[in-house]
């Protein structure tokens, strides 16, 4: 059996080792598109804060760990999927030939409508490439304006801010993050971040990027409501998307991302998805979803592989879920934290002391959550929405003090 | 090493709290908790200043092996002048607070002042704040406890608070923290009311550590092991807890029943720690649910039970459903024999309530008894009572006036006086079983004759927390002695003081002395603690403590005078059982007492005996 | 045998001698606030219940982790975090649908229960056997993957 895989990030890595504890014999190739080791796109942040050197990115330390399972690592892009003849075309004009593909080219950074943004010190923050680039200009001091206050930039906000850069976050949303977290929560961090220094200006577009004439700063940014704002170093992290250009023209199904079945398969047999360039489901509601978040990407890649090493396995959806630590104060969503119609939700809030936590509930269940300022046992909120538990008497106890949530699960799974 | 070395002193008065470092020539003198405590108390406030007023101060304070592996080592007390008794107050709390308040960095809070309004004190390590209380106000202690696990979002909190009865002035409130835990007698909980402080929330992260870890987790380990191949604190305690001692006691004929007029209660097996392991017929559960320990304690002799939901003071109020904190020996006794109830439901209702609202069983029983035998006598009309007949053996009287005094309302206020203002309020001082206006417990000095000592010497009033003869006496520990006999008392009663008052200031339980004796503690105190803690320096700590209290109460205006027993104990002779026919000999016990601890016949510290002691 | 924690929750006292041998052996103070076993006490029923990572078989923190900084330690089974790996991103925290994976805000980095390498510091310190370690085959384990079990996305994955 011929395995290959497209992707060299979390979900292509974990899929190739789990096809090889299920086929020792198998032939097993990543073809990954960047000239790097197979590294972590999420490790980049504190690459960039400076807590570890680029190694520190790196999916697995040893040495010749792929060697030694027999997986063979090509970088190099993928052009096409010939999908009737069971074969990839590389952009070196070479062939790879499959049985079972799994597709796991992760997602791209999205380029906004802005005019000026190819510049040299205007930059994504997605690879390692672009990690160097901004490691150059994001020195001491220099005025850097970060585009985006998304759940990555948010990210990214902290390690620009551990590399004390004088940094302005600039947001088209009226609050930061406001895919995983509500107006409360995204308030309060929007207040704390600007308590620990940085200038975060939300309901704020950028109408175009100028080289500054006087010279002072690199850039001027010309924005709407806030004015110019002189940066030395913009980064851009407006949002991502599946990374699928490769596959036009082939006959595999794509939306926004690639179309999977319950089995992770594609619209063609034999070919798969996982990890941040499929359009699964949502856990909670069935409905077709994308969540590009890391242990979705694993989890998916184990299951593709499983269903590819004839496992069948049933993929019941991905729980959108994240944690997020923006300058000291730590956030989590969980599934479906904005609620739903019907549903009972509960929530205690300090304000001062930078603490909330909201559940919302579908009868008795636990469907999704947010929390902020808390870091203990947090990871229970998912054991209790994705097990489905019937909380019982507990439900009443959570609506009265929804943080007893460590409780409520071991009282209904002990 | 063993202490933080790190004092918070909050002025209630102008709201400020500064950290300031622990004076460690005192520590290194007095050790910890207890001792240390009351020396700051000593040395910063006039012993004369009324106990309410914004002048006396409040301390909270751990010792150095609180919040350490030593076992039992989760003890906190809380020692001011008492609101009851006017002497050294000093009252001694397990369950988890006491070692979250060591783990968030602090050996001991002060509290000077009074605060304008309401306020509770949040700390979280480092950071510490007072936040308006308003609207605990008025609020139980179960409540409050709730509101601010709620309002923090942390269900690790530890919340030690008072309920209404410390708002309302009631004498002998206490503190009550993590529920069902008390720093129970003398109206430490007044004294905090008084102050306008509902609460102290606190939550650790800091951790303590010991000066040779090595050593230390050797000999707690070996430590451990004593206390739980003790017959006493390896199986008596964790099944029936202290309550093992009821039937034990009524046999002795010790048991002070209906205010004292007898020494052994008919009802005492109904109350007792078997009957509470016994499947009720209502319901077919037990009223005991499980054992409890206290922080870092391997004994396990806390109580928690469940009421019947079908008690006539629970139906329909699920809010006292839920498993708390059940009898301990010395409430059952005053909820139960002191009044001659034997109603095991009712008096674990009224158990309830002493937590929830924070107010001290042994006093409120032993006035409730007291006040019974008054209204027996046509002194106390049904008028007064709102309607509730006081006589012995009523649980409706139990129950009815525990939770008045709960909320200090209606004949609760009157209660809520205690019994020594109660008694001379109708003319009868004779009548309040007590000393130095604090109620004695649940030992009968004619039938333990070192307890009559005890209590006529105990510093914060009548205690049996001061020196617990009865582990001899009856239980043979160290060695037996006859209960009726004087002889030796003195001797007994002063070793066990020094003894305990050293204990106390460890950090460590009271109860592990079932088992240990000081050469236990010392190992560990030694293990823990910068410097060298020699046996005769513990002992020595223990004399100069005992000495040191003495002293406040002398200036507080106390005499040899008041180290006497209600003339109940000393002229009555008990009617039956095995000290039929006697009283207590404390006129036989006490002159050698004062003789053996080096005070004149006024019962004063001599220069020397102080000098001795560096006092 | 590979052996294992056993907890008896009925037995627990609520003591926290076991939190504080954990923090005393993984950070050599005592400070259950760093414990990796934590009892949680059930005031109104009066019960305690020890819990702590149960080490799955297929463990969520470690198949989430994006630098490999969860590994298994081959004699015991455990699940354990090298320190120099971690960045401390805590998506572990989450992944962990049990709850037992922590993060500590004075290292930057998280922490789990990693059986003390063989010899579980808590277990030893428990004085009424609430918590035993023990042959793997005889703990309350198969409760416990039958509740995982309903974690559905991996337990799938599990069989
Ligand atoms: C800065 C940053 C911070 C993040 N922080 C978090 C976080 O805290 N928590 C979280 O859950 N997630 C986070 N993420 C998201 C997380 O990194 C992704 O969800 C995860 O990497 C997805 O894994 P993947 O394997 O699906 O795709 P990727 O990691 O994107 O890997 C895709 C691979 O495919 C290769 N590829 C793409 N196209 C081709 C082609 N045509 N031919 C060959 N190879 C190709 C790429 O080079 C790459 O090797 C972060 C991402 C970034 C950039
Ligand atoms: S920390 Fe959680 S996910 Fe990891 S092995 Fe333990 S229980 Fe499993």
């Amino acid at each position: 059996m011929r395995y290959a895989i497209i992707g060299a990030g979390p979900s292509g890595v974990v899929a190739a080792e789990t096809l090889r504890a299920r086929d020792a014999q198998a032939e097993i190739v990543i073809v990954g598109g960047e000239a790097e080791p197979a590294y972590s796109r999420m490790a980049i942040p504190y690459l960039l804060a400076g807590q570890i050197d680029e190694t520190g990115t790196y999916l697995r330390h040893t040495p010749d760990h792929f060697d030694k399972l027999g997986i063979r690592m090509v970088q190099e892009q993928v052009s096409t999927v010939d999908t009737d003849a069971r074969r990839l075309l590389l952009s070196n004009g070479s062939s790879l030939d499959f049985d079972r593909l799994l597709i796991a080219s992760g997602s791209h950074p999205v380029k906004p409508p802005v005019a000026g943004l190819d510049q040299p010190a205007i930059h994504h923050c997605w690879t390692l490439a672009d990690a160097r680039h901004i490691a150059k200009y994001a020195s001491p001091d220099s005025r850097v304006v970060l585009m985006g206050a998304g759940f990555i930039g948010s990210i990214i906000m902290e390690a620009l801010v551990r590399r004390k850069v004088r940094l302005t976050l600039v947001e088209k949303a009226d609050r930061m993050v406001p895919r995983m977290m509500d107006q409360t929560a995204g308030n309060l961090i929007k207040q704390w971040c600007i308590g620990q220094g940085v200038d975060v200006r939300t309901s704020t577009q950028v109408d175009a990027i100028d080289t500054d004439p006087s010279g002072s700063a690199r850039y001027l940014l010309r924005t709407t409501p806030s004015g110019v704002i002189p940066a030395d170093l913009v980064v851009v992290a407006t949002g991502v998307r599946p990374t699928i250009g490769f596959l036009q023209g082939s006959a595999i199904e794509t939306r926004l991302g690639v179309l999977v079945d319950d089995h992770l398969q594609t619209s063609v047999e034999g070919i798969y998805a996982a990890g941040d360039v499929c359009e699964g489901f949502d856990w909670n509601t069935g409905a077709r979803a994308i969540h590009a978040i890391q242990p979705v990407a694993a989890e998916t890649g184990r299951l593709a592989a499983l269903n590819m090493s004839g496992c069948r396995t049933v993929y019941t959806g991905s729980l959108g879920m994240n944690v997020l630590d923006s300058i000291g104060l730590i956030s989590t969503s969980f599934g479906q934290w904005q609620g739903i119609d019907g549903g009972d939700q509960t929530q205690l809030l300090d304000e001062s002391g930078y603490r909330y936590i909201k559940l919302q509930f579908e009868e008795d269940r636990l469907i999704g959550a947010i929390t902020l300022g808390t870091t203990e046992h947090v990871g229970v909120i998912r054991g209790l929405i994705q097990s489905r538990t019937q909380l019982g008497a507990w439900r009443q106890r959570l609506i009265r003090d929804p943080s007893r949530v460590m409780e409520a699960y071991l009282a209904n799974a002990q | 090493m063993g202490w933080h070395k790190k004092v918070l002193r909050v002025n209630l008065t102008d709201g400020s709290c500064n950290a300031e470092p622990l004076n460690m020539q005192w520590a290194a003198e007095y050790l910890g908790q207890r001792g240390l405590a009351t020396k700051y108390l000593l040395e910063e406030i006039d012993p004369k200043v009324d106990p309410l007023s914004p002048e006396n101060k409040l301390i909270i304070a751990t010792g150095p092996l609180t919040g350490t592996m030593a076992s039992t080592g989760g003890r906190f007390s809380v020692i001011t002048k008492g609101a009851l008794t006017g002497a050294i107050a000093c009252s001694n709390s397990g369950g988890y607070f006491g070692a979250e308040l060591k783990f968030a960095g602090w050996d001991m809070i002060i509290f000077e002042g009074r605060a304008l309004s309401p306020v509770y004190l949040l700390i979280k390590d480092d950071s510490v704040e007072l936040l308006p209380a308003d609207d605990l106000w008025g609020k139980s202690v179960w409540e409050t406890d709730e509101i601010l696990h709620r309002r923090h979002q942390d269900p690790q909190l530890r919340v030690a608070a008072i309920g209404q009865s410390g708002e309302q002035g009631v004498l002998f409130a206490c503190v009550v923290n993590d529920l069902h835990r008390a720093a129970g007698r003398s109206g430490v909980g007044t004294v905090m009311g008084s102050k306008n402080l509902k609460a102290v929330a606190v939550r650790g992260t800091q951790g303590v550590k010991v000066k040779d870890p090595a050593r230390f987790m050797r000999v707690v380990a070996e430590k451990k092991q004593i206390l739980a191949e003790n017959a006493v604190t390896g199986q008596g305690l964790p099944t029936y807890g202290t309550q093992v001692l009821m039937n034990v006691i009524n046999e002795v004929g010790a048991l002070p029943t209906n205010n004292a007029i007898d020494v052994q209660f008919n009802g005492a097996s109904k109350i007792s720690g078997e009957a509470m392991h016994e499947v009720r017929a209502s319901d077919g559960k037990s009223n005991l649910v499980a054992n409890k320990a206290c922080f870092g304690c391997t004994i396990a002799c806390g109580r928690i039970s469940k009421m019947d939901q079908t008690h006539y003071t629970v139906v329909n109020r699920p809010e006292y459903w839920g498993a708390s904190g059940g009898l301990e020996y010395e409430a059952a006794w005053a909820l139960g024999a002191a009044t001659g109830v034997d109603d095991l439901e009712a008096l674990t209702f009224a158990n309830f309530i002493c937590n929830e609202q924070a107010f001290d069983p042994i006093t409120f029983g032993s006035t409730l008894g007291a006040a019974m035998e008054l209204y027996e006598m046509g002194l106390i009309s049904d008028a007064e009572t709102g309607g509730t007949a006081l006589k012995f053996g009523s649980a409706e009287a139990l129950t009815k006036m525990a939770e008045l005094v709960g909320k200090g309302e209606g004949f609760g206020k009157v209660l809520g006086l205690g019994s020594k203002r109660l008694c001379e309020k109708y003319g009868h001082p004779e009548l309040s079983m007590s000393v130095k206006g604090q109620e004695f417990p649940a030992y009968d000095p004619r039938g333990i004759q070192g307890m009559g000592l005890t209590y006529a010497t105990s510093n914060r009033g009548a205690c049996h927390l001061r020196s617990y003869t009865v582990a001899s006496e009856i239980l043979g520990i160290p060695e037996k002695t006859d209960p009726l006999a004087t002889e030796g008392k003195a001797g007994l009663v002063k070793a066990f003081q020094d003894a305990t008052a050293a204990v106390d200031s460890t950090g460590l339980c009271l109860f592990t002395t079932f088992a240990w004796s000081l050469d236990d503690f010392q190992p560990q105190v030694d293990a823990a603690c910068d410097g060298e803690w020699s046996l005769e320096r513990l002992s020595e700590v223990g004399e100069r403590i005992w000495n040191m209290e003495r002293q406040f109460n002398l200036a507080a205006g106390f005499t040899g005078k008041d180290d006497t027993l209600p003339k109940r104990l000393l002229k009555d002779a008990a009617k039956t059982g095995p000290a039929q026919g006697r009283v207590n000999g404390l006129d036989q016990m006490l002159p050698e007492y004062y003789q053996l601890r080096g005070w004149d016949n006024a019962g004063v510290p001599t220069r020397e005996t102080l000098s001795k002691l560096g006092l | 045998m590979m052996r294992s924690l056993s907890i008896t929750p009925a037995k627990c006292t609520g003591c926290l001698q076991c939190e504080m041998a954990c923090s005393y052996e993984n950070e050599g103070v005592f400070n259950p606030a760093k414990s990796r076993i934590k009892v949680f006490v059930f005031e109104h029923e009066g019960r305690n219940v020890p819990y702590t990572c149960t080490q799955c078989a297929d463990a969520w923190c470690k198949n989430a982790c994006p630098t490999e900084a969860i590994q298994i330690n081959a004699a015991t089974g455990a699940k354990v975090i090298n320190e120099g790996l971690c960045v401390g991103c805590k998506v572990c925290t989450i992944a962990c649908p049990f709850g037992t994976v922590n993060y500590n805000h004075a290292t930057g980095k998280v922490i789990k229960c990693d059986l003390c390498g063989g010899d579980p510091a808590c277990a030893k310190a428990c004085p009424t056997q609430a918590i035993t370690y023990i042959d793997a085959d005889w703990t309350g384990y198969d409760k416990m993957r039958g509740w995982a079990a309903r974690t559905d996305t991996q337990s799938a994955a599990q069989v």
